[in-house]
């Protein structure tokens, strides 16, 4: 185990998505100027949101929400400690999932009061035996100044500042109670230089380490000049750290009192402080552990009144004697008073310097012919917020321009030039066009690449995966042509497919597509892999080829990119053929009559 | 939240509705009764189920979480000999202890309200054994011995064996350390069966998430027939959401001798249950002249100590706390239960009032206080007619506010004050108000 509890670079997850307790957090990393937000993620079982914006500083991030704390780790491996926010009800279940995912958290803390004493004590046992530091149940966490602040542990910021937790002091501090912590902390920036590392171990009967744990830890640590105990009435763990005193274990000095000796004067009934606190044993009174403590060498003052001048006291020594040094003040970034949340959010582009960007890359660089990029490059920029390699983004063109148009006939193409012939401008017309794709018109890519994808995601035989789409009753997407055959393949198809197996670097999808096509050939001539079949699915292969994984390629399909690529190509051809209807002048069209089936029947009353 | 005792009664109804899931092998009936007066168990006796309370001779005791029962004279098994016990003489023998207030050995005194009967169980004391279960540090730990009743504690190292069980050992494991620990005076014969019940006794404790559960004497009879003559149990409350089925209705007495909840005790707890902050209150006398409003549980401990330590704990009229962001509405309603207690009795001294706590974590000071404040402005006239004088300390959110807001709304009020920040020392209020 490492000395120090938390480093500047430490990160956590925080499990439920308490805003003003991780704005602290934040608010915190930036005013020591940490590099990083201390909290990687969120987990935020019911929310369908996948980020929440806090603010750093004057401006705003973006923390990334999950549904699990399994998922949250995959994206955040680094983010070895738990913030487990759960309620009382499910704090058990949290940490328990959180120690199984193994060798991911060092520290779990748990804030949550009243867990059942049984749950607590499985809980603390399995943390122990996976070696990971439980900080709580009934805690307001730890922190280690300079570093890590565990959500509203020390208060608000000024209060913070006021008590010299924003920088490393020389005390090592342990309470039970999270109340007086914040009090202890202010009394050590008073008397003394602050501290070095704190923790309040939570008020439950069964928390996960105690005082012990937490004080052999900081006499390891070297940030740790002496420690301050401030302990509670009932429970015999100041007892561990007599011994630990006695047998030369802790050499540091000590300083500690117990609270709650009021409880010898009533002698039953009246609950003094934390679940954890109640005498059961004369041992277990405050009057005894102080005497105890005091017999032992610990430095125990007279009452609770005098403990700043017991604290004076041994810091002035300790720093007389050269053990403390001076500490330089750092300097801190101050928070705005005022802060606005924005509106809007743009991850994509940039207008605010000297040239504007396409994620992160100026314009100019992208744009002109010297530059060797091509259209393919620009929407892997925006699209895709990535630089997308050669073979993709030729891919992508010739997908774009394989789709540009498909004559006059089709219901798009149709529509467009009918809305121009009736005066309309070229976007009011280009609209009109787009209107109609969907699943029907142009949305073979979409369902092709959707279904393909989840029949070799399940290791469907080709058998299977027809049988399984005749259940769903949809013809297959991308499965058919009018005219073409095997025997008279489209062209198109037969070059994406080309280029393809001479650039990508596999392509499982389509060779898993072309079996179903020669099961659905062999029943009819005409049943082969059509055009946007085959765009669908080499799409999933080439996201596949660049490394994205299962889920994402899930996400790009139902949120309609692949639909995307075919608006950008279609446009071009509706916009050739609005232009066309300009130039010829076409007047309004008018649908012939003889070519609608009239069959009306007078409306029959009701009731 | 904590361990929390509950009747003689209630244990054995928990044992009862789980029998059959938990001890294979053996039979108990459940013949019990819970009463609070002589005509209610006449009345009992006439509902069906309950025929035995006329048929068999009865033993009555009370079911108020006291122990030592049989010695302090409280268990009712004779009238002229053991086994003689009527269902009139167990009704009027309620009535008569009922009646006036009892002292027991231990010095607690109160009136006695709940009683058992149950049917009086012929046995032998080499039927009687000793079983028990409880937490210890970390471990369960289970107590067996050959001896039941009373004796028991007389004795207890060479009398009863102990099996400390951590809380992750193996069903399998716990089994066979068990078995290894049956107390050796137990006869052989009887030995299989009692390893068998002391197992699944420690499975049901376990399970019911008991933190203590003591059945002194259990009686083994003939048949896997049990009687259960004597228990105490503590139930872990914090585990009340998950075992509601389980338990059934369940009550968490005072204990004896304790003075009921006042009525403003009870209506804070009342609040306290409903609001998602803390209050709580616990009057230690309501004559005394110094009155604390104090924030956070740890703080309102200090302040209790530091007052005994300057003043003596007879002057101390309270204890509790509110904390965990109450609203201004809640933090009015607590500060006008607490002025209207400290304006009912009069000192020549004055009364002293403090208004303490540490740096608040995240509870807005300046909004408590405006509760304060609001519950000051009704009672400033009783306040001043008690020559109450008020000290101040508080930090955290807004407590620059806070301070100020009460500092001009008791000068406004004429109310004498003093009011400190987190320069000053948590408790050193205490000092300034009672070093004189």
């Amino acid at each position: 185990m490492s000395s120090r509890l938390f480093t500047k670079d430490t990160q956590a997850i925080f499990w439920n998505n308490n805003k003003t307790a991780i704005q602290r957090m934040l608010d915190y990393d930036y005013v020591i100027g940490r590099e990083k937000p201390s909290v990687a993620g969120i987990v935020a079982p019911t929310s369908s949101n996948k980020f929440e914006k806090f603010f750093w500083g004057g401006d705003e991030i973006m923390v990334p929400l999950y549904k699990s704390t399994a998922d949250a780790v995959k994206e955040q491996p680094q983010a070895d400690v738990l913030l487990n926010f759960a309620s009382f009800r499910t704090a058990y279940d949290v940490t328990m999932e959180a120690i199984g995912i193994d060798g991911q958290f060092k520290t779990i803390m748990i804030t949550a009061e009243g867990i059942p004493e049984r749950l607590a004590r499985k809980m603390n046992q399995a943390a122990r035996d996976a070696g990971v530091t439980v900080i709580g149940p009934a805690t307001v966490g730890a922190i280690v100044p300079g570093a890590f602040k565990i959500a509203n542990i020390g208060g608000t910021i000024e209060n913070i500042i006021n008590s010299k937790l924003h920088r490393a002091g020389s005390c090592g501090l342990v309470t039970r109670s999270g109340g007086l912590f914040n009090e202890l902390s202010n009394i050590i920036a008073i008397n003394a230089d602050g501290i070095a590392e704190g923790v309040a171990i939570g008020g439950d009967r069964f928390v996960g380490s105690v005082f012990i744990d937490n004080l052999l830890r900081m006499e390891e640590n070297p940030d740790v000049k002496y420690m301050i105990l401030l302990g509670e009435v009932g429970g015999t763990e100041e007892y561990k750290v007599i011994e630990a005193v006695k047998s030369g274990k802790i050499k540091k000095p000590i300083i500690a009192w117990c609270i709650g000796t009021i409880a010898k004067h009533f002698s039953s009934g009246v609950q003094f402080g934390h679940a954890g606190a109640s005498a059961n044993a004369d041992a277990e009174t405050a009057a005894a552990k102080n005497a105890a403590m005091a017999d032992a060498g610990i430095h125990v003052p007279a009452s609770f009144n005098d403990l700043p001048a017991t604290i004076a006291e041994v810091y002035n020594d300790l720093k007389s004697q050269g053990v403390i040094g001076e500490i330089e003040e750092p300097a801190i970034r101050q928070i705005p008073k005022v802060r606005r949340p924005k509106q809007f959010i743009c991850t994509i582009s940039d207008d605010r310097g000297e040239e504007a960007t396409y994620a992160g890359f100026p314009i100019s660089s992208v744009a002109l012919p010297s530059t060797g990029k091509g259209i393919g490059d620009v929407i892997s920029l925006l699209w895709f917020k990535k630089q997308y390699p050669k073979w993709a983004t030729e891919f992508i063109e010739t997908v774009i321009k394989t789709v540009a148009d498909h004559g006059p006939a089709v219901s798009g193409a149709h529509n467009a030039k009918v809305t121009a012939r009736a005066g309309k401008s070229v976007v009011e017309a280009l609209v009109t066009g787009l209107l109609t794709i969907g699943p029907r018109f142009g949305g073979a890519i979409d369902g092709a690449a959707k279904y393909f994808k989840y029949a070799d995601d399940n290791d469907l035989t080709p058998a299977e995966f027809l049988s399984y789409m005749k259940k769903e009753g949809v013809p297959i997407p991308g499965i058919g042509h009018r005219i073409k055959s095997l025997k008279n393949p489209d062209l198109r198809v037969k070059g994406l497919m080309d280029f393809a197996a001479e650039n990508f670097p596999a392509t499982p999808l389509l060779d898993y597509a072309r079996t179903v096509e020669a099961l659905t050939t062999s029943k009819k001539e005409n049943l082969i892999l059509n055009v946007d079949g085959t765009i669908g699915i080499l799409m999933v292969d080439m996201w596949r080829a660049l490394g994205y994984s299962e889920s994402e390629i899930d996400e790009f399909i139902e949120s309609g990119t692949l639909n995307a690529f075919f608006i950008v190509g279609r446009s071009i051809g509706f916009i050739g053929h609005v232009l066309d209807e300009k130039r010829l002048a076409m007047p309004m069209y008018r649908h012939p009559m003889d070519d609608i089936l009239y069959d009306v029947k007078k409306a029959e009353p009701i009731g | 939240m904590a361990q929390k005792a509950i009747r003689e009664y209630d244990g054995k109804a928990i044992f009862a509705k789980h029998w059959n899931e938990y001890f294979d092998g053996f039979h108990y009936g459940f013949k019990s009764v819970l009463v609070t007066s002589g005509d209610e168990l006449r009345e009992k006796a006439k509902e069906h189920g309950f025929e035995w309370l006329n048929q068999e001779p009865l033993v009555a005791k009370p079911d108020m979480l006291f122990g030592k029962r049989g010695k302090n004279d409280l268990v009712l098994f004779k009238v002229e000999k053991p086994g003689d016990v009527t269902l009139e003489d167990a009704a009027k023998w309620i009535d008569e202890k009922q009646s006036h207030e009892v002292t027991l050995l231990s010095g607690q005194k109160g009136h006695l309200t709940h009683f058992i009967v149950e049917p009086f169980t012929p046995h032998t004391q080499e039927q009687e054994y000793y079983i028990s279960a409880t937490t210890v540090g970390e471990d369960d730990v289970l107590y067996m011995s050959a001896e039941g009743g009373m004796e028991v504690e007389e004795g207890w190292d060479e009398k009863v064996n102990e099996v400390h069980i951590p809380i992750n050992m193996p069903d399998t494991d716990m089994e066979k350390a068990i078995k290894a620990h049956i107390p050796a005076d137990i006869p052989a014969q009887n030995k299989e069966a009692f390893a068998s019940f002391a197992i699944q006794f420690f499975k049901f404790y376990r399970d019911m998430n008991f933190a203590y559960l003591e059945i002194n004497p259990i009686v083994m009879l003939d048949n896997g027939e049990m009687a259960i003559l004597d228990l105490v149990a503590r139930l872990d409350d914090t585990a009340g959401f998950m075992m509601k089925d389980a338990w059934g209705d369940i009550e968490f007495p005072t204990a004896f001798g304790m003075e009921d909840q006042s009525p403003e005790e009870k209506a804070i707890a009342e609040a306290d249950s409903k609001s998602g902050a803390s209050l709580k209150l616990t009057i230690l006398n309501p004559q005394g002249r110094i009155w604390t409003m104090v924030a956070g549980g740890g703080a309102s401990v200090v302040y209790a100590d530091t007052i005994a330590d300057f003043a003596g704990v007879e002057d101390l009229a309270n204890y509790g706390e509110y904390s965990g962001g109450p609203t201004t509405g809640e933090t009015k309603f607590y500060a006008e239960t607490i002025f209207d207690l400290m304006t009912r009795y009069d000192d020549p001294r004055g009364k002293v009032l403090i208004i303490g706590g540490a740096i608040a974590n995240f509870t807005d000071v300046a909004k408590t206080f405006t509760g304060i404040i609001q519950a000051m402005e009704e009672w400033a006239e009783k306040l001043k007619a008690h020559k109450t004088k008020i000290y101040v300390r508080r930090g955290g959110p807004n407590y620059e506010k806070g301070l100020k807001d009460i500092k001009e709304a008791a000068d406004r009020l004429g109310l004498d004050i003093e009011v400190y920040g987190p320069e000053t020392h948590v408790t050193d209020i205490v000092r300034m108000a009672l070093e004189k």
